[in-house]
């Protein structure tokens, strides 16, 4: 299990295949990958989206990610979950955050990849603030 | 004998500060923690946390504890 913070932009599929090259544990483990990729857009409520900055409680935010990991793998049997979210500086087109989860079977894998990312977004101290036009809006959970 | 105190997102420019330490003394709970720092009255849908735990403004605190405040969280992705 992995959880990272991020203050510079990454590529998600190359987090993916030098996590799971770094894991000989999973080795003829695991039957399914699920991959879950968030990207920032350029529209947001109707309006274009120049940059987002994200801005976090790190020591918070940590925990609660290794909380609701450690949950996800008590309740389904998965083999190893990968989380990296991006805080600071965002523009679009740039990735926000990745959940992947192995498992012996790809149900267990949807469920538990589908649990870490919702779990996240409302329990992970995140703030999003979007530059929109001449100005900036801080993003609430209903945006 | 002190509490940290952390604002973040829109508090913490709300009030134009992102950190604070009180005394301890007279202070009971969560709300005598934004009261004796942040001085107006708590914003709609202020959420709280006690040792980057989820707080309760009722909750109580003591001496050594980081007390946050915060808006509610918009992490992950749409």
């Amino acid at each position: 299990m992995k959880i990272q913070l991020l203050a510079t932009a990454f590529d998600p599929w190359q987090e993916i295949v030098r996590y799971q090259s770094g894991q000989p544990h999973l080795e003829g483990k695991f039957g399914a990958t699920t991959v879950f990729v968030g990207t920032l857009r350029d529209f947001n409520q109707g309006e274009a989206v120049r940059a987002m900055t994200l801005e976090h409680y790190a020591p918070m935010t940590e925990k609660h990610l290794e909380r609701i990991v450690y949950e996800a793998s008590s309740r389904w049997p998965i083999e190893d979950v990968l989380v990296v979210h991006r805080y600071g500086e965002l523009s679009p087109n740039d990735p926000i955050v990745l959940v992947a989860v192995w498992s012996a079977h790809r149900d267990d894998a949807f469920q538990a990849c589908r649990y870490v990312i919702d779990e996240l977004k409302t329990r992970a101290p995140f703030w999003k603030q979007e530059a929109v036009g001449a100005g900036k809006r801080w993003v609430t959970p209903e945006g | 004998m002190s509490i940290t105190v952390r604002f973040f997102a829109s508090i913490r420019i709300k009030l134009g500060k992102s950190h604070d330490t009180i005394d301890c003394k007279g202070i009971t709970t969560v709300t005598d923690v934004w009261e004796r720092s942040a001085r107006i009255p708590p914003p709609a849908h202020l959420l709280a946390a006690v040792n980057q735990e989820y707080a309760s403004l009722g909750q109580a605190v003591r001496d050594g504890d980081e007390v946050a405040f915060f808006p509610p969280v918009t992490g992950g992705q749409e």
